[in-house]
């Protein structure tokens, strides 16, 4: 970015600011030139650095109180729950803070896949932030173990299973991930000291994130280059604080609703009764936000084969900006992409929703339909799409089209025209 | 780095070669105990035999006890019931084994195997499935009589664990 060079005013500012240029970082922050037409999907920035801090204030809390031990976590996890002081209300933030933190990166990542911004040149950006959001699976399920109840005991055992699944090495790699024979006392300890680091590891790649964002600047509805800092443009604060603010304060009323009167309706019962080695909980069912992938695990009759589907579905989306062949971001212009937008947005919901499901009958059916159609979304109609569809004229600028006078841009670019 | 030489092998290559060689073999050195340390431990090795009393156990029924943290099942099973798992073709398992290789021979009543399903290592209900074996409810996986996978996701039969007669009512599993 060819910004305009800081100089602290004060003598003490400079005198620091030339030994460590944070001045410099924190005026570049504020001024950060950013499209002026940024819509309220693209707050969820901002709402997700708070989930992520609101996640490692409340955990760093919780690990004061809790005990990692298998005889002692789940009544060390009732002990907060009912003597520690705020201990229920610092818990449940902690807990339903994860589902508000699944639910953000959901719509983050789609309003990326609708507009276009994991294209050329925010490839990294993308990348990094798919690393994020593994991330967040593990920390999330490590941290659904810690309780120790019935779901985090057998979700562990599920899980950890999957990488049994691998030839030849599988029962060494999972013996060596449980400690034991099973999923047993060592497995929690291990899992609580990575549920406290792996936060830590998110947050450095968020800087990775936004640094990588900062070099080409923001993708923006109409998901054209624009130049910075223009008429296009708004500097970051106050406009982008101010509609961040207010979007997070909207986010917090229902993250609060979430907490102060349905606590538990995004968890399982099951998990309040303590961990039972000799009894599997009649219907196993992961957390909601990873129901989707569950579901294309037990869409496929073959333990490996449902396995490298399940982490396929996931590794798949690192490739997607080479998948895309169309030059034109943003869905807006692109009339065809758009309805396959929407269906992969149904097929996702679809999944989850049968992922919740027992695994036979109609649900078997639709989600062995839904994972064909999600693989088929990315390696076939994404592709193709990209060649034949004919995108609508693309706008010059953001100003223009208000500018001009017409809704249609009538001074547009030709589609075929490089963007 | 100077100026371009002639490409041949000098000095410094060697001994850039032997650093890089000297460092991996340090770095493997230092990074094996830490890799280790998430195996087994001596304590959870210790655990590794259990003894069972099957005197209690009636024709039909089966008694659940806990190995290495594992459940494992020991069936006392009927005539009716070996007969029926032994009247099944091996063509028709999709992991085949007969039913003389899971029990002890002159023992055949008793069944003893790791009540895991080689799916992803739920617990299977008893007397129930399709082949009035056991039934997984996790992934919906059909074991028989003798514990073999007859339908649904896992690979395997459920395994049989090392286990031994110590006397008539005694079973030491490991």
């Amino acid at each position: 970015m060819s910004e305009h060079e800081y100089v602290p005013k004060s003598k003490a500012g400079k005198w620091f600011n030339d030994r460590l240029p944070l001045l410099s970082l924190a005026s570049h922050l504020t001024d950060y030139p950013t499209p002026k037409n940024l819509n309220y999907w693209w707050t969820f920035g901002g709402i997700l650095t708070f989930c992520l801090l609101t996640q490692i204030i409340t955990g760093i809390v919780l690990a004061m109180h809790y005990v990692a031990h298998a005889d002692l976590a789940f009544a060390s996890v009732e002990h907060i729950m009912r003597d520690v002081n705020y201990g229920w209300l610092i818990r449940y933030i902690h807990s339903n803070g994860a589902s508000m933190f699944f639910l953000a990166v959901y719509i983050h990542i789609f309003r990326s896949l609708f507009y276009g911004s994991y294209k050329s040149p925010r490839e990294i950006i993308w990348i990094i932030g798919l690393m994020i959001y593994l991330l967040m699976m593990a920390a999330a399920f490590m941290g659904y173990v810690l309780p120790w109840g019935q779901m985090s005991f057998w979700g562990a055992t599920v899980i950890t299973n999957l990488f049994s699944a691998i030839p030849l090495v599988g029962d060494s790699i999972t013996t060596w991930l449980w400690g034991a024979y099973s999923v047993d006392n060592p497995t929690l300890t291990r899992f609580f000291s990575l549920h406290y680091l792996i936060p830590f590891l998110i947050l450095g790649l968020v800087v990775l994130h936004i640094w990588a964002l900062h070099i080409p600047g923001n993708n923006n509805p109409v998901g054209i280059d624009i130049k910075k800092p223009s008429k296009d443009t708004v500097p970051f604060h106050p406009y982008i604080t101010i509609k961040d603010a207010f979007a997070l304060l909207l986010f917090s009323i229902i993250f609060a609703g979430f907490v102060f009167f349905a606590p538990n309706v995004l968890g399982h019962s099951d998990n309040y009764i303590q961990a039972n080695p000799m009894v599997t909980p009649a219907h196993i069912v992961p957390e909601w936000y990873l129901l989707p992938f569950y579901a294309i695990l037990r869409s496929v009759p073959d333990k490996l084969g449902g396995v490298i589907l399940m982490f396929g579905a996931i590794f798949i989306l690192f490739v997607l900006p080479w998948l895309d062949t169309s030059k034109v971001r943003s869905a807006v212009f692109r009339p065809i992409y758009r309805q396959f937008f929407w269906i992969l947005v149904l097929d996702v919901l679809v999944l989850g929703y049968v992922g919740a499901m027992p695994a036979e009958g109609i649900y078997l059916v639709l989600a062995r339909v839904g994972t064909v159609y999600y693989f088929l979304h990315f390696i076939v109609i994404l592709p193709v799409v990209g060649y034949l569809e004919k995108t609508e004229p693309v706008p010059l600028s953001i100003s223009e089209p208000v500018l001009s006078g017409s809704a249609n841009y009538s001074m547009a670019k030709k589609d075929n025209e490089k963007i | 780095m100077d100026k371009p030489e002639k490409k041949t092998t000098t000095r410094r290559d060697f001994l850039f070669t032997t650093s890089y060689t000297v460092g991996a073999v340090g770095l493997g050195a230092v990074i094996w105990p830490l890799i280790d340390q998430m195996n087994p431990d001596k304590a959870q090795k210790a655990l590794a035999t259990t003894e069972v009393d099957i005197s209690q156990i009636e024709p039909g029924k089966s008694i659940t006890v806990l190995w290495r943290g594992k459940p494992v099942f020991l069936k006392r099973r009927t005539q009716e019931e070996i007969l029926e798992a032994r009247s099944v073709s091996l063509n028709d398992l999709p992991h085949p084994e007969k039913d003389e290789e899971r029990v002890k021979s002159g023992k055949d009543e008793w069944l003893v195997m790791l009540g895991v399903c080689t799916h992803l290592g739920c617990v299977p209900l008893s007397n129930k499935g399709d082949y009035k074996g056991w039934f997984c409810p996790c992934h919906g996986s059909h074991y028989d009589l003798s514990g073999r996978i007859r339908k649904g996701p896992a690979p395997k039969n459920m395994e049989i664990p090392k286990y031994e007669f110590v006397d008539a009512n005694t079973i030491k599993i490991g």
